[in-house]
């Protein structure tokens, strides 16, 4: 293939300088890379790679570190939100956000999430919700939809056995704390263009002082899902977002 | 000089508050001290004791297995504290709801009538003023304006207005108690 | 110079506004009783109306240790206080504070065990604070007050030591050494830090934002390589080693002409204190060796002791035997060594402590 010169004139997409080059450890397919790349572009859009600190969970995106160039904390499994709502507070000019895996956030981290909520600590929680522990082999989430297989639901999730999912935005959005909760995906074009809005959004009223910002992304895992990228993007229209459905579940800058 | 006291009764008699009024007292006159309070469910209406130890000189132990002078303020606190007294030591009590009085007689045995006398006179609230000032009647350890001075550090200064009726009750204290022993 | 101001205290309260009065930029805490008073006293003076500083009430032990973690990543001097059970559940923090390298202080007002036990006086969280307490291979530096001042004073050494070492500071207190009142000579205000000044200090380390002129700082405790994981392992150790080399603190009271020698920490050393005067004036050369750095412990004053020919060592400790394990390792078989304890919140008094050591070493 003949080298092709890149001009300028036509480029039509450009890395966000605040993605590093390094060599992602996602799966290919995997939403992860996505939201990293939305959630770099919109600290650079607003100028604040100087201000932003970042909390990276425990499961996939523990290493989201690697691949953002900001300052980040790593924390302890489920306590993200704990560790945002002291960095902020003995930082208050800063941009602090969490970036969370729904085992993270909504299994072991419930309360320490709730409780930065209900308090209307002013950072920004992102929640990847894709049903399934990505890191650990393709465990049953909380998120895990009513009848998944997964590797500790090998005949599918019984709610008699297993319980029942439930979607921590839901439960967020009526604390007096909470300022916005949104839940979005990146599946399609559309989709990533606008959970880039909603990101900034959040990021927005972080800065403003006005409370807890929850964007939940309906994510894929084509590998704990077993299924091609194509494939799982296609299973999360048909069966994530009939449960978890898109959209804002609270926003107190329109009300 | 160094003196170990105990001051034993219910919670929200002031037993607390009466250590550490002493304790104040003492700082004011440039001695040591330690306030060593029992803590818990005590303060919710159990009974409540603190130990007291004033001195001259570095004060090692905080903790004691026998005291210099024992102020006993109700009954389960008598059955505790009478064997603690050390020989020759000091006993105080009010006579409040006792029904079985000390049996020592190794030791100096005082009583006062202070609860009924902060009942007559209405003023419940000077109860441990009132103990504060027998006890310093029977062991001058610290001077009358030292321990004015250390009940106004004790006292929030909303209550300092209290603190001429506190004086009186510190002085009243010292006139009705009795020696029995 | 200012006249000094003295001060009727209680241990707890002392720590308060020593964390003020020594600059700390925040203090995270959960309730939990012997030692309530340290938040209820922030939150009554107000800290974040002078100096800035910052008081929150957690909702669990478990977060007010991650929120230490967030502040102590940022290179501000934090800190929490809570009592044995509360300090168990902070044990997986701890454990990353120390993988993660973060200067913190922790107060642990010790009650009685084990569960939720008592909440009356206890050193039966020895072990857990000096020997890692949790998973991994790490240290607290470890200081024992065993006065109302100490409590005051460690505030700004644990904060030193922390920041010297990028380690977790423990202050091992107790029920007794909480609650009790003496009196105390408070630290004039020292300014908390400018950003500039943490900028000067912890610039390598810590998230301050990052700046075109280095790399992004990250502060994590994962490694997934082993041959780092091990190096980063080694790195850990030779702090401990230095600490061990460098920061050992104690107090030996009439030592010199010693037969025997009681060890004694915190509330003990108090009570023992009084067991040496006791135990002289019947004419019984008793020494007392404090430790006051219980990590780094003083094994070499105890070696010294134990080769000089002292007849015996009695550890004295409000447990089952913890840190007698520690003076036997010092004494190395050339003394016999005894432990002497009350347990589940008891105290003892001085004198059961001169008749334990009568009956364990001297006429034994």
């Amino acid at each position: 293939m003949a080298e092709v010169e890149i001009k300028q004139e036509n480029l039509v997409f450009k890395k966000s300088k605040l993605i590093l080059p390094n060599v992602m450890h996602y799966c290919p397919g995997c939403s992860h890379g996505t939201v990293h790349k939305l959630v770099a572009e919109v600290i650079e859009e607003m100028g604040l790679e100087h201000e932003t600190i970042g909390v990276s969970p425990v499961g996939c995106s523990v290493f989201a570190y690697n691949y953002i160039d900001i300052d980040w904390a790593q924390a302890a499994h489920g306590r993200a939100c704990a560790v945002a709502t002291a960095i902020k507070r003995v930082n208050p000019e800063k941009m602090v956000f969490t970036y969370q895996g729904d085992g993270d956030m909504s299994a072991i981290g419930t309360g320490e999430t709730i409780h930065a909520a209900a308090r209307g600590e002013n950072i920004v929680a992102i929640y990847i919700n894709n049903a399934i522990y990505g890191m650990t082999g393709g465990q049953m989430a909380p998120t895990t939809l009513l009848g998944m297989k997964t590797a500790t639901t090998p005949y599918g999730r019984d709610p008699k056995l297993n319980g029942y999912p439930y979607k921590i935005g839901q439960m967020l959005a009526h604390l007096d704390g909470v300022c916005y909760v949104t839940r979005q995906s990146v599946h399609t074009p559309a989709n990533v263009r606008k959970a880039k809005k909603a990101i900034r959004h959040a990021f927005e009223n972080a800065m403003a002082g006005k409370g807890f910002n929850l964007v939940e992304i309906v994510a894929t895992c084509n590998s704990g899902w077993k299924l091609s990228p194509v494939a799982s993007n296609e299973w999360l229209e048909q069966n994530m977002l009939p449960f978890y459905e898109l959209g804002d579940l609270k926003d107190t800058t329109k009300e | 000089m160094k003196e170990t006291i105990i001051i034993a009764g219910f919670g929200g008699q002031g037993v607390l508050t009466m250590g550490k009024i002493l304790a104040y007292s003492g700082i004011m006159q440039d001695m040591e001290v330690t306030w060593m309070p029992s803590y818990g469910p005590e303060m919710r209406g159990g009974t409540a004791n603190v130990t007291v130890i004033l001195s001259d000189s570095a004060i090692s132990s905080p903790i004691a297995h026998e005291f210099d002078c024992v102020v006993v303020l109700n009954q389960q606190s008598m059955d505790k504290f009478e064997s603690q007294v050390k020989p020759g030591g000091v006993l105080i009590y009010d006579t409040n709801g006792i029904t079985h009085h000390p049996t020592r007689t190794d030791i100096s045995i005082y009583q006062i009538d202070a609860t009924a006398e902060c009942a007559r006179l209405g003023q419940a609230k000077l109860f441990n003023t009132m103990i504060l000032g027998a006890y310093l009647k029977v062991r001058p350890v610290v001077k009358m304006e030292n321990v004015m001075a250390g009940l106004k550090k004790t006292l929030p200064e909303r209550a300092w207005k209290m603190l001429p009726q506190n004086e009186e009750a510190i002085k009243h204290g010292g006139e009705i108690i009795r020696q029995i022993r | 110079m200012a006249e000094k101001e003295v001060k009727l205290m209680k241990g707890n309260e002392v720590i308060a506004h020593a964390a003020i009065r020594y600059g700390c930029d925040g203090y995270f805490g959960y309730p939990i009783t012997p030692q309530s008073e340290v938040m209820e006293t922030l939150m009554e003076l107000k800290p974040w109306e002078t100096t800035g500083m910052v008081v929150l009430q957690a909702e669990s032990e478990v977060s007010s240790i991650n929120m230490v973690y967030g502040g102590a990543a940022t290179g501000k001097r934090v800190m929490t206080s809570s009592s044995s059970p509360g300090v168990s559940l902070m044990s997986e923090g701890l454990s990353y504070l120390a993988g993660a390298e973060l200067p913190c202080v922790i107060v642990n007002c010790q009650r009685g065990g084990p569960g939720l036990g008592t909440i009356q006086p206890s050193q039966s969280d020895y072990f857990q604070a000096c020997k890692g307490g949790a998973h991994g291979d790490f240290h607290l530096i470890v200081l024992a007050p065993n006065s109302v001042q100490e409590m005051h004073d460690f505030v700004a050494d644990a904060f030193e030591l922390s920041f010297k070492y990028r380690n977790p500071a423990m202050i091992l207190a107790d029920g007794c050494i909480g609650q009790m009142m003496e009196k105390v000579v408070l630290a004039p205000q020292r300014p908390r830090k400018t950003k500039e000044e943490i900028a000067a200090e912890c610039k390598s380390w810590a998230l301050i934002g990052k700046t075109d002129d280095r790399e992004r700082n990250v502060i994590t405790s994962l490694e997934l390589k082993s041959e780092v994981m091990e190096v980063n392992n080694q790195r850990l150790q030779a702090k401990y080693r230095a600490m061990e080399e460098n920061e050992v603190r104690y107090e030996a009271i009439q030592c010199d002409d010693a037969d025997y020698v009681i060890v004694a920490f915190g509330s003990s050393s108090r009570i023992c204190s009084a067991t040496v005067e006791m135990a002289r004036a019947e004419g019984i050369k008793l020494g007392l060796l404090r430790p006051i750095t219980l990590f780094p412990f003083p094994k070499k004053p105890i070696e010294e002791l134990a080769a000089r020919g002292v007849k015996g060592f009695l550890a004295a400790e409000l447990n089952a035997g913890q840190m007698v394990e520690d003076v036997r390792l010092a004494v190395n078989g050339k003394a016999p060594v005894e432990h002497y304890g009350r347990l589940g919140g008891m105290l003892f008094s001085p004198d059961e402590v001169l008749k334990a050591l009568k009956e364990k070493l001297i006429n034994r």
